[in-house]
């Protein structure tokens, strides 16, 4: 039984987005009910009976796990997500609720629960227990895999990804995890090889992330929200601002195995005005995505290589509905490694922080 | 890519300082390489509009290991598009005006202070643009492109390095359009690189990056020349230096090469290897002095060659009276090399690493563009002239001497006939003014001993020994160092039954004697005296040339006929006469047998800086350590 107060939180503070991981238990007896403190009831049902918080809050409902135990304790999983632009609302929230009275331990993970202690100590009389990032996206991937997906499977993988039509996403058996290369795609970019539960390292990063397609989309497009920019990539054409190697050597360079269809050179038509001038936004913003996705795999690729490993699993809000960039990463990886590397994927993708963060809180090892 | 790989092995096997390593707060900033016999393996990191990586492994092995499409177009283009600027230069220039920290999301953006946990600096970037997915600010031009560039060279950093490590490479050359010697993108690259290898893997880029593919081209049509068996030299007088059109340059350097850059490369009859003799070649560098180092040396030579300019100027016109245009030419090769000089004074690193020596050889590249090719040719003649009609009176008297007496006389006549060198100012004021400034008084006016550098008695015990094998000579100048000083010098080693090669220059340089001159005096003088009349048909004595047209002597690029002979005969002794080859360099030059380097100092500064004065005397004995 975990001597840990309610509610119980894992919170994953993020350059870009806060997740926060939150375990609403199922049974709760009578007398529990009875000695509940008000403040603790009234969060249990705003976080339950909402989808949306503020103006930017979201729960992803699709991704609840449900009837998990937990402790001893059965309940869901639910999991939210919010700017961390907006955190001092949060925090503001959280000292309106009285939080800092239900005597909890905020287990908080991330660059921002270092960046943001202070806040949380003065604003909301809150202490935040900080955790390191990668202790916990490791534990939260492993649990997470281990509980399952409400009975499906939570890994999965792209069967024929290049091709549309027959496109298939398929669940994927990770029984042999170990060796693994864990790609975490947020704002930037981290890859770690895990070899088993405890031995694990971080091999290198990238600051080419989620936070530069989302930046460079806003400055090149004027679109102002994730979603936006995905949507207007997915209307695009990127061969209109790329220069391909088609466009170079009129096909395929066959002498070094290159494709027509490579991109030689990312946003190499933008060096001519006229080609300038034909783009739209929705090209520019695939383009944007293409590149980023690329490099990612390519770097991906190349630790993968350096390091023994053949199964690759991304994660990371980078990919969040984001089905494109997950199929070019499975058919890259695929395509230039001649099918000996596997691009699997995630369904709680950019939570896993978070949700190790709740671990840690509960002492489960 | 096959004329990409052509190219690059070309320019690092032929251009000395053609690579370099680049280190921001470093002074000097830019690190040349000496050319290193050995280059293989390498990777080759070609940033054009994408990127292309080789790993190539011999002249003709070399394979494609991967790429990124994220290269100078992706630079250009997405600059173009943030910015609206549509030059690339321009971008570049943009750039090292901004602070990408105004753009990027830092580590410290996101951890606040503490960011030890990941074991990363707060510096860092985590994500580039990670700051611009906000409608509420306008970002600076500047800094965009800073971030662009960061991100971009940050980029091609890192997968340089996974390759290398892939491959088991240590160090990697950038060639492409792509850096042009910017500063910033070298910066980057060079800190990207030491960053994601931990310092194991080292940065290199190539003065004439952008000219690889076209080296190539010209290499394999070529072919049927084989271009591969001669040697090549870069000729300063054609060629433009690096960031030569870089837009901070000011508008005077600038005005020749407008927006292109020029590269001439001179193709020499033979090739040009190492001195077998030398102990170390992959170590071995000419040069005393780095002036790209030591500023101060370096104010004071670009002045001295400034102001020594009329002088060779003049020197030019007056030795070819009969040319219509001499004069006109003469002043053309006066702006030119004016302007070289004043390109190297903005920027000392603009053709490799600055040395005395290369000072000399670009002057005489440019006289020889002038077609002044041997500005002296008729002072030598002259002085040859004067001093063969003194040589059987020299020979008498030595003679007539004690043995030991004769070894002194025999060195002070070296160094006396070496004081006789146009090239040194301070020489060519009394020359110009007294005429008949002679041998003898030249000898009487030498430095009393003990010299400036005198180990003299080490070399007389020595000569009480066995004679040597085979001596290898480096010649100076024409005239009295020759025939007075060194001819009599080598004559005595004959009589010892020491065998002598004779190395003088392929081409003229200032009044330095040349090999094909060599073998008229050592015809005259064969004619007056029966030792080296007897030496030369037994072949004793033998004349070689240097495959130098230098005033100056590397020792790691010599004519292959010389090597051999050196080999075939073993040469156990090098003796190096002048300031050009013995000071300027190969001063602390190693070999692996006992060696000569003999001077007299003929400049004041310099003479200072060794701690004597001027017409000091550099007499310096080595023997290799056991």
């Amino acid at each position: 039984m975990s001597k840990s107060f309610f509610p119980w939180f894992g919170l994953d503070i993020g350059g870009t987005l806060v997740k926060l991981v939150y375990f609403e238990p199922k049974d709760i007896t009578a007398e529990e009910e009875e000695e509940e403190v008000e403040s603790l009831k009234s969060i249990r049902k705003y976080l339950t009976s909402n989808v949306a918080y503020g103006s930017t809050g979201i729960r992803d409902v699709h991704l609840e796990l449900k009837d998990l135990t937990l402790c001893g304790r059965k309940g869901n999983l639910h999991f939210i997500r919010f700017p961390t632009h907006d955190l001092p609302a949060f925090i503001q929230m959280g000292r309106d609720k009285n939080f800092s009275s239900l005597h909890t331990v905020f287990c908080a993970t991330g660059g921002g629960a270092y960046k943001f202690e202070q806040d949380f100590l003065t604003i909301g009389d809150l202490q935040l227990c900080k955790l390191d990032e990668l202790d916990c996206l490791i534990k939260g991937i492993l649990y997470i895999d281990s509980v399952g997906f409400n009975g499906r499977s939570q890994c999965y993988y792209f069967e024929n990804p290049a091709d549309s039509e027959k496109c298939q996403k398929l669940p994927f058996d990770l029984k042999n995890p170990y060796p693994l290369l864990l790609v975490n795609i947020g704002s930037g970019v981290s890859i770690l090889a895990v070899y088993s539960k405890d031995n694990y390292k971080r091999v290198t990063g990238t600051s080419l992330g989620g936070g530069t397609f989302f930046g460079l989309c806003c400055l090149l497009t004027g679109c102002t929200t994730f979603e936006e920019a995905l949507e207007m990539a997915s209307r695009g054409d990127s061969t209109k601002v790329d220069k391909l190697v088609r466009d170079i050597y009129g096909g395929d360079y066959e002498r070094f195995g290159l494709p027509g269809w490579a991109v030689a050179s990312s946003f190499g038509n933008m060096m001519s005005k006229e080609k300038r001038e034909a783009v739209s936004k929705e090209d520019l913003a695939r383009a944007t995505l293409i590149t980023i996705t690329n490099n990612i795999g390519s770097i991906a690729r190349m630790c993968a290589l350096n390091e023994n490993i053949n199964q690759v699993v991304f994660v990371g809000n980078f990919l969040r509905i984001n089905t494109i960039a997950m199929r070019l990463l499975a058919y890259a990886l695929d395509y230039w490694s001649k099918g000996q590397l596997k691009a699997l994927f995630s369904e709680h993708e950019g939570y896993f922080g978070a949700v190790g963060a709740l671990l840690e809180l509960l002492k489960i090892p | 890519m096959t004329c990409l790989i052509k190219g690059c092995n070309f320019v690092l096997k032929n251009i000395p300082h053609e690579a370099f390593v680049y280190q921001k707060d470093a002074d000097p900033e830019f690190r040349f390489q000496t050319n290193h016999p050995h280059i293989f393996p390498y990777l080759l990191v070609n940033i054009g509009s994408g990127v292309s990586i080789v790993k190539v492994e011999t002249e003709d092995r070399f394979e494609w290991v991967g790429g990124s499409s994220i290269g100078g177009g992706t630079f250009w283009g997405l600059g173009a598009l943030l910015t609206k600027t549509k030059k690339f230069d321009e971008l570049l220039h943009l750039a090292s005006r901004g602070q990408h920290s105004n753009v990027d999301m830092l580590v410290q953006d996101v951890y606040g202070g503490a960011h030890q946990t990941l074991g990363l600096s707060g510096n860092l970037i985590a994500s580039s643009f990670g700051k611009s997915a906000t409608a509420d600010r306008e970002f600076s031009k500047e800094d965009m492109a800073k971030s662009l560039l960061h991100m971009i060279s940050n980029d091609i950093g890192q997968l340089a390095c996974l390759h290398a490590r892939l491959h088991s490479l240590d160090r990697v050359y950038f060639g492409g359009f792509f850096i042009r010697g910017h500063p910033v993108t070298m910066r980057t690259i060079t800190y990207s690189i030491n960053f994601f290898s931990k310092g194991e893997v080292q940065a290199l880029f190539l003065r004439h990056e952008g000219y690889l593919g076209a080296i190539g081209a010209f290499l394999k049509g070529a072919e049927q020349d084989n271009p591969n068996q001669y040697s090549w030299g870069e000729n300063y007088a054609g060629s433009s230096g690096l960031m030569s059109t870089s837009p901070e340059l000011g508008p005077a350097q600038r005005a020749r090469s407008g927006t292109f850059d020029l590269l001439e490369m001179d193709r020499l009859e033979r090739p040009l290897v190492n001195l077998p003799l030398l102990l170390d070649p992959p170590s071995y560098v000419p040069d005393t002095v780095d002036l790209t180092d030591d500023a101060l040396a370096r104010k004071y030579w670009l002045t001295c060659f400034e102001e020594a300019l009329d002088g060779v100027v003049k020197r030019a016109v007056a030795s070819q009276p009969d040319s219509v245009d001499a004069a006109e030419r003469a002043e053309k090769f006066r702006q030119k090399y004016w302007n070289k000089l004043q390109t190297l004074r903005q920027q000392p690193f603009a053709y490799g690493t600055l040395t005395v020596r290369s000072l000399l050889d670009t002057r005489e590249h440019c006289l020889n563009e002038f077609s002044f090719p041997d500005p002296y040719s008729k002072v030598k003649q002259r002085e040859n002239g004067v001093a063969l009609r003194c040589f059987p009176g020299v020979v008498r008297s030595l003679d007539a001497l004690g043995w030991e007496e004769r070894q002194l006389a025999l060195v002070k006549g070296l160094l006396a006939g070496n004081v006789f060198d146009w090239g040194a100012k301070a020489v060519s004021d009394v020359l110009e003014s007294d005429p008949h400034f002679g041998f003898e008084e030249a000898k009487r006016k030498l430095q009393e001993r003990p010299w400036l550098v005198d180990s003299y008695s080490r070399w007389l015990q020595r000569l009480k020994g066995p004679p040597h094998k085979c001596a290898l000579i480096f010649a100076d100048n024409s005239g009295i160092d020759i025939i007075l000083g060194v001819f009599p010098f080598v004559r005595e080693l004959l009589l010892r039954g020491t065998e002598v090669i004779l190395a003088c220059n392929s081409g003229p340089a200032l009044n330095d004697v040349t090999h094909s001159e060599s073998l008229i005096v050592a015809e005259r003088i064969a004619g007056m005296d029966p030792v080296v009349h007897s030496a030369l048909q037994e072949e004793r004595l033998l004349l070689v040339q240097t495959g130098s047209s230098s005033p100056c002597l590397d020792l790691s690029r010599l004519d292959k006929g010389l090597a051999a002979l050196v080999r075939e005969r073993g040469a156990d002794l090098v003796v190096i006469e002048g300031m050009g080859r013995a000071v300027h360099t190969n001063y602390h030059a190693a070999l692996r047998c006992e060696s000569l380097k003999l001077a007299v100092v003929k400049n004041a500064w310099l003479a200072e800086r060794l701690g004597g004065q001027l017409f000091s005397v550099i007499f310096k004995y080595e023997v290799p350590a056991e």
